[in-house]
Order: structure tokens, then sequence, then C-alpha cells
């Protein structure tokens, strides 16, 4: 009785034994260093796994801003200039200043303002719908209305809004992802410099038709017509392809060019009310 | 019993409303409207310019590239303009637009029409004037004939299938051509057979067309080594792998190409331009199109010229009933529902289909319940409802794996789907990104 528990005994230890020893050397064979300034760099991150730093998450955005000598040309979109500091300040690095960015529909396309030709009765997806024709209206530049761009969208910052059709994208949650803009098989989404009280000023199109064909297809479209080119005194405005362009980094939102434009393609947004144009608006402000 | 494929398959209703309407040859229009791609591969490029006087049959413009057709005027008159002009997807291609004027063809073209059953040429002329007369394959898919005619070296060709199964529903196209143009179809099929180097030649015609079979198989007899087989109604039959199938027994294996198994299939109505190509040097500008619809008031079979404007066709049938909910081009199955009306026919049209409101409209989508009706109604043995997810969701290379790419985007799956699914519209989508993805690959 009492050899049978001792040689139990016996057999369990040297198991136990050789166990440890094969798991002693596999550790040291298969060991893996790593930095762990990549732990203390993600922690840092905001950890939504976005994409929009260009990497496919927060944790391989670490793994590339340890292995990097300088932050140029990275930075996380949703974090922005405070989370960049953190990491800087961990990594004892220069912080590179990015300006903060924010995404804009360059499209007006409402019912009201294009017409609707036909009815669309396939999936409700936009890569689906721009490959098979062009579109509920006579514009087959426009948003399709499927609403891809607000499924991508991981920070609920878009919806679709059922009047106009057009994805609505909220400023205040928008971290400038870009998610959207890949999603959009179109290329409507634009990410611009994110101004002073987000205020904007952007062509609100991206038809490159003639005016005449553009205009017809929407009343709200840019015809190219380049006046806004030439009143602009900063140069942030250049035309191609019939469609004008307003660089967001050179703009300095002096709206000349907004009253300047004849179909009224180009939106100002989160302005204060002209001064000129309520009078009496003006005075109750005074008193 | 009938042959036919042995996997999947759907029998939809036949709706073959204009089956016993003679074709009608339609008026000249006053303007025609002529794409520079009216086939796979690279358009055209302009040999006119704006004001240049043309004739009928003339050539506008030149293919570009192997791949590629030539296009002719299909009237005769002043080009107006060379501009982009929406087609029939509503994005804008570039367009040659002819005011007619009379009709004064080429003096090359034969126009009368006597039979030539004599071949004259050789099989290096034949292929040479199929490509300098545009031909494309009239079955829909629009590709250029030349090239099917060429063997490849180290590739060996025995056999020559005539498609003449026209298993879309609605469409009577190619029905009406085999029954009053039977010995120039036959006619056409040895000069194809000729230049493949051939000496058999199957014409495939489903069951539903008796007239037809009888028609071509009493005149097979004159020439020789055409023979004509019967098919059971399955669509989709006129699938080339499925004809194939069909009509031999022999596989074409998967992401081959007919010849692999050392067969070639042409449209018969490709064969009948082939025969006026080379026995009238008649170059490709008119084709058949059946107009039709349940509520249309004089559906029917037109010969019209290419660059016609689909709402001339539509007037011509007795105009658009009230109660049309949808307009496609093509057959109802594969056919693509037009965005406007105001756009041209084009090589690659065989029918212009009227759907009545309550019948043009897709169901309400439901979850997917895993029946698998989609999976025993695929003719190539794929899984519709998982490649639909996969492309839904992004995962191309699992839907590659899955060999989307063997899809020939019949519709079966999203015809039969309980649920109402769009599958077809994601296996498209899906499709379409993984050959860009396999040609960038390639390219790498």
């Amino acid at each position: 009785m009492s050899s049978t528990v001792l040689f139990t005994i016996i057999m369990l230890s040297l198991l136990g034994l050789l166990a440890a020893v094969i798991l002693y050397v596999v550790a040291q064979k298969f060991k893996v260093v790593e930095d762990p300034r990549i732990d203390l760099v993600n922690e840092v991150l905001p950890g939504a796994n976005c994409g929009g730093c260009g990497f496919t998450g927060c944790r391989a955005f670490s793994e590339v801003l340890v292995r990097s000598d300088s932050f140029e040309g990275l930075n996380c979109p949703v974090g922005g200039s405070e989370t960049m500091g953190k990491a800087a300040v961990i990594l004892d690095r220069q912080p590179v200043a990015v300006e903060p960015k924010i995404a804009v529909l360059r499209c007006n396309g409402t019912p009201e303002h294009s017409q609707r030709t036909s009815n669309y009765d396939g999936a409700m997806n936009c890569r689906v719908a721009h490959a098979l024709y062009g579109g509920t209206t006579a514009c087959h530049y426009g948003c399709l209305g499927c609403g891809d761009c607000v499924t991508s969208c991981k920070f609920d910052a878009m919806y679709m809004a059922p009047v106009t059709q057009l994805p609505v994208i909220i400023d205040d949650k928008c971290v400038a992802c870009g998610a959207c803009v890949k999603a959009c098989p179109r290329n409507i989404i634009e990410l611009r410099k994110r101004n002073r009280k987000d205020r904007k000023i952007y062509i609100s199109c991206v038809n490159k038709d003639k005016g005449g064909p553009a205009r017809k297809a929407c009343s709200v479209a840019c015809i190219g017509c380049g006046k806004c080119v030439k009143v602009c005194p900063y140069d942030a405005i250049t035309m191609a392809d019939n469609l004008a362009f307003i660089d967001s980094f050179k703009c300095k939102l002096c709206r000349k060019c907004v009253i300047e434009c004849p179909t009224g393609a180009i939106l100002e947004i989160n302005f204060p009310v002209k001064e000129e144009k309520p009078a009496e608006h003006a005075v109750t402000e005074v008193n | 019993m009938f042959k036919t494929f042995p996997k999947g398959g759907i029998h939809p209703p036949e709706n073959k409303i204009t089956a016993d309407k003679s074709v009608i040859v339609l008026p000249l229009p006053s303007t025609v409207t002529v794409p520079l791609n009216q086939h796979i591969g690279a358009p055209a490029t302009p040999v006119v310019e704006k004001g240049s006087a043309v004739k009928t049959g003339q050539l506008i413009a030149q293919a570009k590239g192997f791949v590629s057709a030539n296009i002719h005027s299909p009237v005769s008159g002043k080009v107006s303009k060379i501009e982009p002009v929406a087609d029939s997807t509503g994005y804008k291609q570039m367009s040659i637009i002819i005011d007619a004027e009379g009709d004064e063809w080429v003096e090359t073209t034969d126009r009368s029409a006597t039979l030539v059953k004599e071949i004259t040429m050789t099989r290096e002329q034949i292929v040479e004037r199929c490509r300098d007369c545009g031909l494309v394959g009239l079955g829909g898919a629009t590709f250029p004939t030349h090239i099917k005619m060429t063997v490849p070296s180290g590739k060996k060709c025995d056999m020559l299938i005539i498609n003449g199964v026209e298993c879309e529903p609605y469409l009577t196209s190619d029905h009406r051509l085999m029954i009053e143009k039977g010995p120039e179809v036959l006619t056409g099929v040895t000069i194809i057979m000729k230049a493949l180097g051939v000496t058999q030649a199957v014409i495939g015609i489903e069951a539903n067309k008796p007239d037809a079979i009888s028609t071509l198989a009493g005149l097979s007899k004159e020439f020789a080594g055409i023979s004509v087989v019967a098919l059971k109604v399955k669509y989709p039959q006129g699938g080339e792998k499925q004809l194939i199938k069909a009509c031999t027994g022999r596989e074409v294996p998967s992401g081959g190409l007919p010849l692999d198994v050392g067969v070639v299939v042409q449209n018969v109505g490709t064969a009948f331009a082939v025969y006026e190509a080379v026995q009238k040097n008649k170059p490709l500008i008119e084709r058949v199109v059946t107009v039709t619809g349940k509520s249309v008031s004089r559906p029917g079979n037109f010969l019209v010229r290419i660059g016609t404007p689909v709402t001339k066709l539509i007037e011509a049938a007795g105009g658009m009933p009230d109660d049309t909910g949808k307009v496609v081009n093509g057959g109802p199955m594969m056919g693509k529902a037009l965005a406007m009306t105001d756009v041209p026919v084009t090589k690659g049209t065989s029918g212009i289909i009227l759907f009545p409101e309550p019948e043009s409209r897709r169901e309400e989508m439901m979850p997917c319940i895993r029946c698998g009706k989609c999976s025993s109604a695929c003719a190539m043995g794929l899984e519709p409802w998982l490649l639909s997810v996969l492309s839904e969701k992004a995962m191309f290379e699992k839907a590659e794996a899955d060999k989307i790419t063997d899809c020939m985007e019949c519709g079966a799956c999203a015809y039969t789907c309980p649920a109402k699914r769009p599958l077809l519209d994601y296996i498209r989508l899906g499709k379409t990104t993984v050959i860009k993805m396999v040609r960038e690959r390639i390219t790498k």
C-alpha cells in the first residue's frame, strides 16, 4: 500500500520535473522580445481601431510609432495633437503639429435641386448602384443615397437625411478617420481643414460635365464658369475639368466666392448671419 | 427525352408573346447616336469628324487594339456631333451623332436578297472580313467575333456549336431569324465552320421553338456537317458552358474557355451577321430587336439600325403603356433596367421589355433562411447565398476561393430566392472586384 503511494509521488514528481524542463527550453527557444513602449503608446491611443491613421488598428499604429524615427507623416486623426503629444513624450520624440480635419459632403443634389429621373430598386449599396448605372438623377457624379458612408462610420457621425436623401456629417462627432471617403464609390466626401467654430466654405459639387449639362442635371451644380477663381484674393481656388476646387489650407474664409457663384454651388456653413442683410437683427443685438 | 445540362437551372414563365410576329423593318430614324463602345474591349477611335458626310455602311470608328471592333455608319447623312452621350447605363460615353439624309449605301455592299451559298473566301479572308465589318457576338455579350474565329496555336477545335437556345423569357429575335432566314443562317454556320477548320456543327434549339427546329433540321440536310439538337426548356441553357454540356456532354473546366474542350460557340444572330458580312460585304449596322411586354399594344420583332433611339422602337410597338413601371434592355433575367428611354440601340440590344408597374418592382427583402434554393438553381454549382454575403462583407479573398469568377450572372439564384434577397447584385460586385484583384496580382 505504502509502496504504491511512494511510487505515485515519485512518478508525478518526475513528470512534473520533465514538463518544467521542456517548458523552460521552449520558452527560451521561442522567446519574443517586445518593446515595452508599444504597450505604453497603445494605451494613450483612442482604441477605436478605425484605421484612420492608415494602419490596421491602434496596436499596429503604436508599433509603427515605436519603430519610426520621426513622427513626420504619422497622425492619429481621432486623438489629434493631444494624443500624438502624449505618444511623443513616451517615445521622447518631437511631436509634429497636424491640422485637425473634418469630412464634408461635396454634393447638394437634393430632390429639390436635382430632379429624379428613375427609381433605384436594387440592393441598398452604393457600390452596387454605382457599378450598375448612373443614378436616380441625370447627374452621374452625385450622391447615390444608399448610405455606404453612414454604414462605414464607426463614430456615429453620419446619418441619412430623409428629406434631402443625402448623408449628413455631424461636425462634433466627425474625427476625420476617412472611412467614409474610402467607402464612397463616387469620391464625393472630402477631408478638409477644420476651421474655428467648424466654419466651412467648399464647392458642394463634383460634377465634371460642361456648364449646360451640369446645370440641367442639378440647379446647384458647379458649371465651371471660373468666377470664383477670379474673385479669390488668396489663389485658393483652382479649376479642373469644369469643376472648381477650394484648397482648404489656402482659404481664409473671406466668403467672396460664395456671393460670386451664380448657381450657389459654394456653401458657407456655421457662419453668423451677415450684418448688412437683416438690419433689425443687428439693432436688437446692439440693444 | 430532350437533352439538357445536368446541374441547376430554372423554368420561368416563357411569355414568348412575339414568337409568331414576323420581323418588321423599322423606318429609318432622323438621327442616330452611335456609341463607340458597343463591344467588350477597348472603345473604337472615330475616323470621321464633325461635319463629315457619311454613307450607310461606311467605317466611322476604327477598332483600337486587339479586343475591339470597328463601327460603321448605320445611316447616310452628316456627322453632327462627336460628344459624350448617356448610354443605357446612364453614364456618358463618346458617341457619334449622325443626322440622316436618305439612305445611300457604300458601293461595296451587295444589297440584293439573293442567297449566295458558295463560299469563295479562304479562312484568313473570312476572319479579316468579320473584323472589318465590326462583327460582335449578338447574343448579348458582344465579344468581337473575329477573335473567337481564330483558334490560338496549341488549342484544338473540333466542333462548332450554334446557340439558338434563346432561353431568356420574352425574347424572340433569334427565333424569328431562324425561321425567316434559315438558309442564310446555315450558310453563315458553314462559313464559321470553314474559318475554324471544323467539319461538325451543332445547332442547339430549345423545344419551345418546334417551328425553328423543323425549319433548320429540314434545311440542314443540304449543308454538310450541320445537325440540329432539340433541347429541354431550361434557363440558363444559353450560357456557353451549359450549352456545351447539353449538346456534347463535355464540361468546360472552371476558369477555362470552350476551346479547352475543343468547342467554339456562336449565336444564330452572329451566324446571320457573318453570312451578310462575308457573302454580301455588309457591315454590322442593324439587328433584330424584340419589343414586348404584357400591356404593349403591338409587340413585335423589329429590324432596326444601330443607334436608333429606344423611344422610336417603343413607338413602333404602339407606344409606352400607361402602367409601365420598368423598361428593360435585354432579357428579363439578365437585362438591365433603363434609367431613361432616350438611349440608342446598340449591337448588344436583343430586346426591349416594358414591364407593368406591379410586376416591375422587387419584393421586400427578408433575411436568408439558408434553404439552399439558390444553390440548387445555380447551373455552375456555386453557393450564391455565400458568395453574396462574402461580397457584401468585402471578404473578396474568400469569395475568390469559392469560385465567384465562375458565376455567369444568369440571375437564377435571385429569381428563385424565397427571401427575395438581391443575391446577384452583390455577387456581381464581388465578381468585378475579384477580377480586378486578380488582374492587379498578375501585373505585379
